[in-house]
């Protein structure tokens, strides 16, 4: 028996409320508007649309989810009904914004906003199809809860394929306008803006038909892979994964690499910060500064402005990491005795005193003050000047290859466990015989370290150094990237810092709302994938060969039956 | 020879005398126990020898080396290891992993060994999961060395406890109430563990208890403290006897009571 309290009626029409809500917020804060010139389906729908449909059949499979089981025609109702309430209160935002000037307060309360929302139609006919369409979606969730699972998955990748195929129209054919008769056919899929309607429907269509058909070969598939073909396996993955970044400069084009080298100083420095916050545990707010200080470090070197012999890219760089590991033993030492909290707040003051050091008109002589520094060298190989976006990359992967390695093989290693063990119960740890200073110092160093060579290509791409390009922000994004990414992984730092850096400057309409929609996404991550996008498989020490052996076994005994 | 010798320690909190004159000697290769009420300073006598608390008076000898004052990780190396009342794994690692954080004062790879992997720290490590996977062995978690610490039951996480303790090589293990929490049947199991132990790798061990069946059965030496005092000490008839520690554990009433009843029969 269900008590009145969790009725699916009433939860449809709360959780109606709480969608309508979302979606309203969502348009007064601007982004349905700024967003409805991108088309997705030309002349059909925009990312506007999609941004306040979305909460709308989000919401409704929540709530369905949250009230079955139940039988098939109360699952359909119940996404109806979440989908109408959340409709009528998108409809009273429009009735209200129409009748009251709300502009006064909510400045994106516009005539725009309400043509968008009412699909360019008269008011009256305009709110049915905004309230069919909110129906729709509510009927969508259900149908996708209701549908086996291998359906539902090819429904739903497929929808996020194609919204993504269409949002992405000018990367994907940047990309493709060099692949000679395929790129004429890619072309013909899209419109100026967006997919055509046409291509839109066959993309869907193939989309999920792969997706159908793809997902009932893998379950066959999975149990015949012999244990001892893995390594070979693993091994292409990887060189076509290498090969795929050594290739993508010349692919992607000056404007997309300039992004990709943004992505890629990013990941340098998540993964040092993974090293301090999610290894050690350690919780620091003020990782900027240790960029600030490779940065500097490589300016005050090289350029011809401050040093009497400006030294190279590559000779400065030694010092400039020198002076990065230092940083990090000059932080690690006042903080050894804090843990949570204060320590936070002492990163963070570090690293806004490094900035107002920077900035100050009494060291203005050695840093530049407020005017920064220019003219710093570029690094040079042989002959070659690194200076454009595309080069400058291959300098960010070797970085960040070099990076990963040390941060892979110190995860797995007596470092890691002991940065871990302290992690988990310090008290205890220093009882197990770790030297708790040292363990923390060389995490502190070697987080610094790797965000000063960041520091040192970020200097040496812009050939500049400002302040202002040194603030606390920097150290949330990177924050925020681990935590997205995963805590502790190092593939999640490759997923978060192309999530949260490449997005944003992919569509630029977002860059606006970035820290709303990181904020959305730290929530929305926090409640449902606590781990992140890509959680730190722990690494098995103690072998199940037999097991493997016996389950290989096994498939091959049933498979001969 | 006494392996552990207390002389007079003392330890106060403010006013309270948490712990006060308190002399005792664990001989070597010996089961011994420490038992009391609640509050009776038995936990805060364990972080006195571990290092974790610094006795304001007395000594304390580790085969005959003055170990006042030394600092955790410098007690743990000289051949002392515990486990914990509430336990206190590291619940976010693997088995493998808690045991191998156990192992650390032995191990020598450093971060240059940990990035290069280089022959003596690849052969340190494996080695080392071995010596790991034969202790998972000893205290019955064959096969769990990849789950976490935290995935595992109750009665494991006792035993994964052990098992990170032992992974020091200590010369004398510390029991901080391993039978806590357990059921009679468990506690048995327990008993037999801890009996196991001392046999196997030759170690002394030095117990808290509550429970006096567990105590009367495996101890050769017990020592009774009662609000910081030491009451009693004796093997286990000894104690049984004594009218200060059952008035201790049940009520002076109690103690004349059996005094009587005693007398009378």
């Amino acid at each position: 028996m269900q008590t009145p309290a969790t009725s699916p009626w009433k939860q449809a029409i709360q959780t109606g409320l709480i969608a309508g809500a979302i979606a309203v917020l969502l348009s007064l804060v601007g982004m349905v508007a700024s967003f409805s010139g991108r088309f997705i389906v030309s002349g059909v729908f925009t990312m506007g649309q999609v941004i306040f449909l979305a909460p709308i059949l989000l919401m409704s499979y929540s709530v369905i989810r949250r009230t079955s089981p139940q039988s098939p025609r109360t699952v359909l109702l119940t996404g109806l009904l979440t989908g109408v309430v959340g409709g009528a209160v998108l409809a009273a935002l429009v009735l209200i914004g129409k009748n009251i000037n709300l502009q006064a307060m909510f400045v994106n309360s516009s005539p725009k906003l309400h043509r968008i929302l009412t699909f360019d139609q008269e008011l009256v006919p305009g709110l049915l199809v905004l309230l069919v369409l909110s129906m729709v979606m509510g009927a969508l969730a259900s149908g996708i809860f209701l549908l086996p699972r291998r359906y539902a998955t090819a429904i739903n990748q497929a929808l996020v394929w194609v919204i993504l195929i269409g949002l992405l129209r000018d990367l994907i054919l940047t990309v493709t306008v060099r692949w000679g008769p395929l790129a004429g056919l890619i072309k013909l899929l899209f419109a100026v803006s967006g997919l055509k309607p046409v291509s839109a429907v066959l993309l869907f269509i193939l989309i999920a038909g792969l997706h159908y058909w793809r997902s009932g070969k893998l379950a066959v598939k999975q149990t015949r892979v012999q244990p001892k073909q893995r390594p070979l396996v693993r091994w292409l993955t990887w060189a076509g994964v290498a090969l795929l970044l050594i290739l993508l400069p010349p692919i992607l084009g000056i404007f997309f690499s300039d992004i990709l080298d943004t992505v890629m100083m990013y990941i340098l420095m998540g993964i040092g910060l993974n090293i301090v916050v999610g290894f050690a545990g350690l919780l620091d707010l003020g990782y900027v500064a240790f960029f600030a200080i490779g940065a500097y470090t490589m300016g005050v070197l090289t350029s011809p402005e401050l040093a009497a012999n400006p030294m190279t890219y590559w000779q400065a760089l030694p010092f400039a990491m020198i002076a990065c590991v230092l940083a990090g033993l000059i932080l690690g030492l006042p903080v050894l005795k804090m843990r949570g909290d204060y320590l936070a707040i002492v990163t963070l003051g570090f690293g806004e005193i490094v900035r107002l050091l920077a900035l100050s008109d009494w060291l203005r002589p050695w840093f530049g003050g407020s005017q920064g520094i220019q003219l710093i060298a570029q690094p040079k190989i042989g002959g070659l000047l690194l200076n454009t976006q595309q080069e400058l990359y291959y300098l960010f992967l070797v970085g960040v290859g070099i990076v990963a390695f040390i941060a892979w093989r110190l995860r797995d290693s007596r470092m890691g466990r002991t940065w871990m063990a302290l992690r988990e119960d310090e008290d205890v740890a220093i009882a197990m015989g770790i030297n708790h200073v040292a363990t923390k110092l060389m995490a502190f160093a070697t987080g610094a370290l790797f965000s000063g060579i960041a520091g040192t290509i970020f200097a040496a791409k812009l050939q500049s150094v400002y302040p202002h390009s040194m603030q606390f922000l920097v150290s949330i994004n990177v924050l925020c990237l681990i935590i997205i990414g995963g805590m502790g992984s190092i593939p999640g730092v490759f997923v978060g810092s192309l999530a949260l850096m490449g997005s944003p400057e992919l569509l630029r309409e977002f860059a606006e709302y970035r820290y709303l929609v990181y904020g959305i996404l730290l929530v929305v991550m926090m409640l449902t994938r606590p781990e992140g996008l890509w959680p730190d498989a722990r690494r098995r020490l103690e072998l199940h060969e037999e097991e493997l052996a016996a389950k290989a076994g096994d498939s091959a005994t049933e498979s001969a039956k | 020879m006494a392996i552990l010798v207390a002389k007079g320690v003392t330890k106060r909190f403010g006013g309270l005398d948490a712990l006060s004159k308190i002399d005792l000697e664990v001989e070597e290769k010996a089961i011994y126990s420490i038992i009391g009420p609640n509050g009776a300073g038995k936990t805060t006598f364990f972080n006195c020898v571990t290092g974790f608390y610094t006795p304001e008076e007395g000594e304390l000898l580790f085969e005959g080396r003055n170990i006042t004052g030394l600092s955790p990780d410098r007690v743990t190396r000289l051949g002392i290891s515990r486990t914990y009342q509430n336990i206190r794994l590291f619940k976010n690692m693997t088995s493998v992993e808690n045991i191998l954080v156990g192992m650390h004062p032995h191990l020598k790879t450093g971060l240059i060994g940990s990035v290069v992997r280089d022959r003596r720290s690849v052969e340190e490590e494996k080695s080392s999961i071995e010596e790991a996977k034969r202790l998972l062995q000893f205290v019955g978690l064959k096969g769990k060395g990849d789950m976490m610490a935290m995935n595992l039951p109750y009665g494991a996480q006792r035993r994964l406890e052990v098992a990170r303790a032992l992974a020091s090589k200590p010369k004398l293990l510390l029991l901080d109430e391993p039978t806590a929490g357990m059921n009679p049947s468990e506690t048995q199991e327990m008993v037999h563990f801890i009996r196991r132990l001392r046999d196997e790798f030759e170690i002394t061990i030095l117990l808290i208890e509550h429970q006096m069946r567990v105590v009367m059965s495996i101890s050769e030496k017990i020592t009774v403290l009662d609000f910081g005092l030491k009451i009693a000490e004796g093997t286990s008839t000894e104690i049984q006897k004594n009218a200060k520690v059952i008035e201790a554990y049940l009520g002076r009433g109690a103690a004349s009571g059996l005094g009587q009843a005693q007398a009378a029969a």
